[in-house]
């Protein structure tokens, strides 16, 4: 097939989708977010009331849109009418928007959260989506991901195919595009994708390979996730086209097994892609040729390394190698390999189509295009959003976020998963690039965003952290196995009130040593939560400490609970989840706790429907006890 | 240790070597202009400019890990402290090694591996040869700069070569890299995260379940005290040892080994120098040597008495009563009533005593050794085909080759160091073929296995010549420029068509094509053999099957080629070498040549005979009959080692008088009539070859045991007490005698093989150290020796082509004897196990013998594995337990024969070789028999049998 076979294939689908009758559409959005919050069950509750009712209707299963907390969605949109998209729709309100919307023609105004005129501006109206510029993203939502001709109808595979078919150029002219374009890596540390790409051109050997790291394993993230399952074939056509720009004949997808629903779509796809002639042999009649293969990654989150994830691939146990040489140069089986991120190769595709200077237009100086973020944590609304680099923390906190749950004080940001930083409130207008990020502390990373309140613990948070960091720490080398455990053990000891004078200048002097002397990016940037947090929130590492309090009330060590006796009626259902046999008290009359055998669990301020059980500072409680 | 540098990771990014090298590389290191080749790294280029950058995680044998960052060093426009070790050198670059930076960084890495190392120097094995503790006295590191927890692992006793203290590790991966890149067995590798991550076996199986093969390789590299040896442990360390380099008493391979002495005894054994080992050992090596220091050594001279006993007597008294029998045998029956063996055990200057004593002193040829039960096919065809016997090739040359094929060589096991090349070279890339009835280590690993029946070897090498003759893959302009006999040859080969051979050998046609273009098509194809090959009545036929395959394919006289033997014994090369052989004397002079001889009779002063004598079956054939009467054995233990032993013994106690020189009472020492003690490997001078010609020294690192006499004095005596002129200083001398009589070995000397290069007295006296030993042909004192033969035209003029017909193996399967036997070797002990069972650790781990057994024979025999079952033969019987295995042929079983409870020699064919009159140990019918209750009840509570003081403490019951 020559790319004006290609286009003429297309056409016909084209036609032949202009063709069919004109039926309404229902989007069920089917992406792990969606199954997990009941996706499956709306979906065959829909299509048993279509059949029931012999509603002539098609059913398209869509990856994640991006708004995860009103899931399961489900949208409607009628030939020639607006899209609306309904929220937390379960299996009882399939009936009604049914035979309401799909037949009348009459939205279920009171389910609606939102409406779709432009595909290329979702929600536009809405704040959430109206800061936000979808390129990796501008499928997802919108086709099946499952049927390439979704894809290709939607532009798909016509960047390979211009690609493939310019034969005036040496295929150097690609990454030289885009380098012009400012792309820079989606993983986090933000290289730039082109002097990759060209680094690999350069370097010598007969094989040459391309990886797709997708082995997404920050906590709270899961942006690669969803394009993965919304849009696989993006991250194949971004990695057929990076392969011809240096020759490389072979790529893996390096994917965690955790998210099965991804491998699956991948190789879905690729086997589609295989069909069509997008991979193989002589791609598109240009003699180039390139084979993919999908490798699960057994979930060490050191493998999302891009050393350690070579070895994995190469069978080895996922230990990470020492760079240089760098895997451009000498990477898979010893060959010149460039490893780039899922959300990476999602763009090239859109900046073959619409050139680089559309790309770079985007964003600042440095730091071009949009980047995917997953907002989790304690904001309104969660989920993904693409915004424009350049774009403040404020605008993703507040305007898109929505703001801080339940009206509590928001404390901090937290950005790029355990190698990132937490930004405090007065860095809120620190605009989101690669080196505004680094300045202040925290880095881009992959595109985790956690956002915390005042109920927050930042020791307890950076303690988090490296709890993570130390389990997943490979071993290999001494300032990572070593030094994060000694960091670890003097947060344990802070946040457990026995916290010592000096305690802040260890962990900054083991932090430097662990940054320093380590193996690779994940000992690199271990140390990077405590010291961010030390740099902002200073005053609760000496809360800590100086006066074994915690202000945030969140280390379970320095915090009590205690019976509001004026409030308690001696319903006992404290007693009762007590695991620790800590309360006493008569039937009906107020009870008591001992707060020696007390383990802080706080179950029976869950429990307590009368708001009788407080918790306090553990030093504050001393002071009542003296009144 | 010192392993040469290896490319673990080849990767396919080379590019052909170009004709002339590229540029070298120019930076600054610590202000000093240095020069290095592209790719090299920074820590090389810096080493090799004698600037030290410490390390515990880089070796020179290992892939590079970048593990300790100990060797972190400052490069001038580089973001962040760059790995040394790992980093390339580029153009420009200024590297600093001691910046304060770096030592900050060094500084800070020590005190986070010592923060986790329990700080127990006091009693560390290691103590004094700890690289980390050596690092942490350099840079004043305490360990205890960062308090908190430590890893708590109790320390692991429980397989019976080393101790593993997991709490000392700091998990440098060297033993992980060693067991994976250059052992290929992939025993441990690190298994969990963060904290707690230990280096062990999968599902932290005791070793001993494991893959492990106890080569102790890992215990060679580990830098600190993780990974000690049982042996010796609280009786040595550091300082307090002495170190006496000296050659391996097992197999043929000639490792080095550093034997660490105190106080007169053996305290450890690490890896030497060597150019065959390069500090890697096999578990023989490394931990089987404390039969040396076994109770069990002989003490004194024993002299049978009127009663038949065996008492102790004084040295005199003994060498008299010797020398006056066998002078008064001769005078009797004449001189070819008697007859020596030498041993390939022993130095060549004993073996060169033993035949000198037999032709000058006695009279007669009668003097063979057990290269006769071994490679006489060898010595016989090679020397036919091309003109020499020996290995045409070095051990390190295998490693060099496109294309391994091993047939009849259990490499792995039987000689672990050169298995240890063959899987380097299939690192590199080389293909692996391998043929052999039994799926072995190196058939797993091969990319062809060609499993052919025992016996059809040569119709299997006809068969792949064949192919190579259709396929028009013949070199040619090789076979006529340097051959001759090519028709007769092809005229018996063209019938040997695959389909044909796959009737003979069982092995399917097309796996023979593809053998036969793998190995044809390769540049350098080098073909490894040993006693599955020679051990046959058709040894010869084998032999020069092989040589024609080689010829056919000009693969003779080339580097990383040829056709290579593996010797089984330390020395059976030398006391070949030596003339310890009826019909040739030193450096394979033939007897009836009358030139020879003369030059023999002036520096000997006595006649030498020339009518060639008896080989070693011949003589024990011969005193079976009552011919030979009075018999000499230095080291050698027929009453295990050769067929038929029921005959044997016949033939033993038929003499009139045996003496037996020995460590132990072996077997055949309990039926002297005078055993003389000698002494071990450590505790004498003198040289060994190893089965790539080349003669290294053995050094006397302990006294001899008490009451003993190193076995080149004891010749002395007796060769005094025959009136010979024996007035040799040392084995120094001897060595010299043989080189002014053998061309061969003309130019090879103790003062050459002490000398150490740079030694300035060594210097002025002319002498050219030759510190890794020399490989005959070196015919001058300035000569360094020979890597490969043939070169240029074969020793004997021109290569041989050999016609050679499949023939059966005298003893086929019938009805009555259903099944084939075969014979061989297992990894841990050592021909008749004298000296293995007498080494703990090795007894432990595997005390008693077993019969290999397909699970369909099994199945056919109503056998399980473990059940004990006759095994019975022509010859005779014996009781032994089953090992059911996938891995042997259905038809054929395995039995090796170092157990004398279940020898199975007992068994085995004593028919030879027309030519070279080894016996058929490979090939003869037996049958099995399920045993009665009683008799199963019997064996199991003899299960355990008390051989040997040490044996009763082995574990019992598990043959594997």
């Amino acid at each position: 097939m020559t790319p004006a076979e290609f286009r003429k294939r297309r056409e016909d689908l084209r036609r032949e989708a202009a063709a069919r009758p004109k039926h309404p559409i229902v989007y069920v959005g089917a992406a792990t977010c969606g199954l997990a919050a009941g996706a499956r069950e709306v979906l065959d509750t829909l299509r048993g009331e279509l059949d029931a009712r012999g509603v002539e209707a098609e059913v398209i299963e869509t990856g994640c849109i991006g708004m995860c907390e009103k899931e399961v969605l489900l949208d409607v949109q009628r030939p020639g009418e607006v899209r609306y998209t309904y929220g937390h729709v379960t299996p009882k309100m399939v009936g009604r928007i049914v035979a309401e919307h799909v037949v009348g023609g009459n939205p279920v105004g009171e389910w609606v959260v939102g409406t779709i005129t432009d595909p290329a501006r979702p929600y536009a109206d809405q704040p959430t989506f109206a800061k936000q510029r979808r390129i990796v993203l501008r499928r997802c939502g919108f086709i099946n991901p499952e049927r390439i001709e979704d894809y290709i109808l939607t532009d798909g595979y016509e960047a390979l195919a211009r690609v493939l078919e310019d034969r005036s150029r040496p295929p150097s002219w690609v990454y030289e595009e885009i380098k012009r374009s400012g792309l820079r890596g989606r993983g986090g540390a933000g290289f730039p994708t082109g002097m990759k790409w060209e680094a690999a051109a350069k370097a010598p050997g007969p094989n040459k390979y391309i990886v797709c790291n997708a082995d997404e394993g920050d906590p709270g993230a899961f942006m690669d996730r969803s394009t993965l399952e919304g849009d696989p074939h993006s991250v194949i056509e971004g990695m057929i086209i990076g392969a011809y720009s240096y020759g490389a004949s072979e790529g893996y997808i390096y994917c965690r097994a955790e998210y099965p629903l991804a491998v699956k779509r991948l190789h879905q796809a690729i086997k589609q892609a295989e069909e069509w002639g997008f991979l193989g042999d002589d791609i598109l009649g240009s003699g180039f040729s390139f084979h993919l293969k999908v490798k699960e990654g057994a979930g060490a989150f050191v493998c999302g390394e891009e050393t350690a994830l070579l070895a994995s691939i190469e069978g080895e146990r996922g230990m990470p190698r020492p760079r240089p040489p760098f895997p451009a140069q000498k990477g898979l089986w010893g060959c010149p390999t460039c490893i780039n991120n899922v959300e990476t190769f999602a763009n090239v595709a859109a900046i073959i189509l619409n050139g680089a200077d559309w790309f770079a237009s985007m964003g600042t100086e440095k730091s071009k295009g949009s980047k995917v973020f997953a907002l989790a944590g304690k904001v309104v609304n969660t989920g993904l959003a693409e915004v424009p680099m350049g774009i403040t923390l404020r605008e993703i906190v507040y305007d898109i976020g929505g703001g801080i749950l339940g009206g509590k004080k928001f404390k901090a940001v937290q950005i790029g998963g355990p190698s990132g930083g937490c930004l405090p409130a007065s860095l809120l207008d620190t605009p989101v690039d690669y080196d505004s990020l680094t300045q202040a502390g925290a880095i881009m990373g992959s595109g985790g965003m956690i956002v915390v309140d005042e109920t927050t613990c930042m020791v307890d948070l950076a303690r988090y952290f490296l709890t993570f960091v130390q389990a997943e720490s490979c071993g290999k080398c001494p300032p990572c196995r070593v030094g994060t455990k000694r960091m670890h053990e003097i947060l344990e000891r802070i946040c457990n009130g026995e916290g010592r004078e000096g305690d802040v200048e260890r962990l900054e002097e083991l932090g430097t040593r662990v940054k320093q002397l380590s193996l690779c990016g994940l000992g690199q940037t271990a140390p990077n939560p405590v010291l961010s947090t030390i740099r902002y929130f200073r005053e609760e590492y000496d809360a800590h400490i100086r006066d074994k309090r915690c202000p945030a009330m969140a280390c379970s060590a320095l915090v009590d609970y205690t019976v509001i006796a004026d409030k308690c009626t001696g319903c006992t259902a404290c007693v009762k989840v007590c695991p620790s046999g800590a309360i006493t008290g008569e039937r009906k009359k107020p009870h008591v706790i001992d707060h020696v055998k007390c383990i802080r669990c706080g179950s029976c301020l869950t429990a307590c429907k009368f708001d009788a059980i407080k918790k306090t500072e553990r030093g504050v409680r001393g002071e009542r006890a003296a009144d | 240790m010192n392993a040469r540098p290896t490319d673990p990771n080849p990767s396919g990014g080379g590019t052909p070597a170009a004709s002339a090298p590229p540029a070298p590389v120019k930076l600054i290191i610590d202000g000093r202009p240095v020069e290095a080749a592209p790719g090299t790294t920074i820590f090389r280029a810096a080493q090799s400019a004698g600037i030290d950058i410490p390390h515990l995680c880089y070796h020179p044998a290992l892939s590079v890990a970048g593990a300790c960052r100990l060797c972190l060093v400052e490069v001038e426009g580089a973001r962040g402290l760059i790995t040394s070790c790992a980093a390339p050198v580029a153009d420009g670059m200024v590297v600093r090694t001691t910046s304060e930076k770096v030592l900050w960084a060094r500084k800070a890495v020590l005190e986070f591996i010592l923060s986790d190392h329990p700080l127990e120097c006091l009693n560390c094995e290691k103590n004094g040869e700890c690289q980390l503790q050596s690092y942490a006295y350099q840079y004043g590191v305490t360990g205890k700069e960062w308090p908190g927890a430590k890893r708590e692992v109790a320390p692991d006793a429980s397989n019976p070569f080393f101790e593993r203290d997991l709490a000392k590790c700091i998990l440098c991966g060297r033993c992980v890299r060693m067991c994976q890149e250059v052992q290929a067995t992939g025993a441990i590798d690190f298994v969990g995260r963060g904290f707690s991550v230990k280096v062990t076996t999968p599902y932290d199986v005791p070793l001993e379940e494991s893959e492990c093969v106890f080569c102790g390789n890992c215990v060679g590299v580990c830098p600190v005290g993780a990974l000690t040896p049982k042996l010796g442990m609280r009786q040595g360390r550091g300082a307090e040892l002495t170190t006496v380099s000296t050659t391996c008493p097992y197999c043929g391979v000639g490792c080095r080994l550093d034997l660490k002495v105190k106080n007169g005894r053996i305290v450890r054994v690490d890896g030497g120098d060597g150019a065959a080992n390069h500090g890697l050992l096999c578990v023989k090596g490394r931990f089987g040597w404390d039969f040396v220091h076994h109770p069990d050594r002989l003490t004194t001279p024993l002299v049978r008495d009127a009663a038949g006993r065996l008492v102790p007597a004084g040295w005199d008294e003994a060498l008299d009563l010797v020398a006056g029998r066998f002078k008064d045998i001769v005078a009797r029956h004449g001189p070819g009533a008697v007859a020596g063996l030498a041993s390939a055990k022993c130095t060549n200057e004993e073996n060169y005593l033993v035949q000198k004593i037999m032709r000058a002193g006695l009279g007669t040829n009668n003097v063979d050794h057990c290269a006769r039960l071994c490679h006489a096919s060898t010595v016989a065809g090679l020397a036919a085909s091309f003109g020499s016997g020996a290995m045409t090739n070095s051990i390190d040359e295998i490693a060099g080759a496109d294309v391994v094929f091993v047939i009849g060589s259990n490499t792995t096991e039987a000689h672990p160091v050169i298995g240890l090349k063959i899987k380097e070279a299939k690192r590199r890339g080389a293909k692996l073929i391998v043929a052999d009835p039994r799926r072995i280590e190196l058939a797993r690993l091969a990319d062809i296995h060609l499993q052919h029946l025992p016996g059809s070897d040569v119709a299997l090498l006809n068969g792949l010549m064949n192919v190579i003759l259709a396929e028009g893959l013949a070199d040619m302009t090789f076979v006529t420029e340097r051959c001759e006999n090519f028709e007769a040859f092809r005229d018996v080969v063209t019938k040997y068509r695959p389909e044909v051979v796959e009737a003979v050998t069982g092995v399917p046609a097309a796996r023979l094509r593809e053998a036969a273009l793998t190995y044809a098509r390769a540049d350098k194809a080098s073909i490894v053999y040993s006693m599955g090959i020679t051990q046959h009545t058709t040894g010869v036929d084998n032999v020069q099957s092989i040589a024609n395959l080689a010829m056919l394919t000009g693969n003779v006289g080339r580097e990383s080629v040829g056709v290579n033997p593996l010797r089984g014994q330390n020395n059976v090369q030398g006391a070949c070498d030596m003339g310890a052989l009826p019909n040739v004397l030193p450096g394979y002079q033939p007897v009836t040549d009358p030139q020879v001889r003369a030059k023999f009779e002036k520096a000997w002063g006595r006649p030498v005979p020339a009518e060639p004598g008896l080989t070693v079956t011949e003589i024990l054939a011969a005193a079976g009959e009552g011919r030979i009467k009075g018999l000499y054995i230095l080291g050698e233990n027929p009453m295990l080692s050769d067929p038929d032993l029921h005959h044997v013994e016949q033939a033993l106690r038929s003499t009139e008088f045996l003496v037996v020189q020995d460590i132990f009472l072996t077997e055949t020492a309990a039926l002297a009539h005078v055993v003389l003690p000698g002494v071990s490997f450590a505790e004498k001078e003198g040289t060994f070859t190893n089965t790539e010609r080349r003669v290294q020294r053995v050094r006397r690192a302990v006294p001899p045991v008490a009451g003993s006499r190193p076995d080149w004095l004891i010749l002395v005596d007796l060769a005094r007490r025959l009136g010979l002129k024996a007035d040799y200083a040392g084995p120094a001398d001897i060595l010299d005698e043989v080189a002014s009589l053998t061309p061969s070995y003309g130019g090879i000397s103790f003062r050459r093989l002490d000398a150490r290069p740079g030694d300035a007295t060594a210097a002025a006296a002319g002498v050219v150290p030759a510190p890794h030993g020399l490989q005959w042909p070196c015919p001058t004192p300035d000569h360094p020796g020979t890597k490969f033969l043939h070169k240029d035209k074969f020793t004997r003029g021109k290569g041989l082509f050999a016609a050679v017909d499949y023939l059966d193996p005298a003893e086929l399967p019938d009805e009555e004897y259903p099944l084939v036997l075969t014979t061989g070797r297992v990894l841990y002990h050592f021909h008749t196990s004298t000296m293995t069972r007498r080494a703990a650790g090795l007894a432990a781990i595997f005390p008693e013998g077993y019969v290999e057994i397909n699970p369909k024979t099994a199945a056919e025999a109503g056998l399980a594995d473990g059940d004990p079952v006759r095994v019975v033969s022509r010859r005779g019987a014996i009781i032994i337990r089953t090992a059911v295995t996938e891995g042997i042929t259905p038809g054929v079983v395995f039995i090796p024969f170092h157990f004398r409870e279940a020898a199975a020699n007992i068994l085995t064919n004593p028919a030879v070789d027309p030519k070279a009159k080894i016996p058929e140990y490979k090939v003869c019918a037996v049958r099995l028999e399920r045993l009665g209750a009683r008799e199963a009840a019997a064996f199991a509570a003899a299960a355990s049998p008390d051989v040997v003081s040490n044996v009763g403490a082995a574990k019992g019951g598990d043959a594997r």
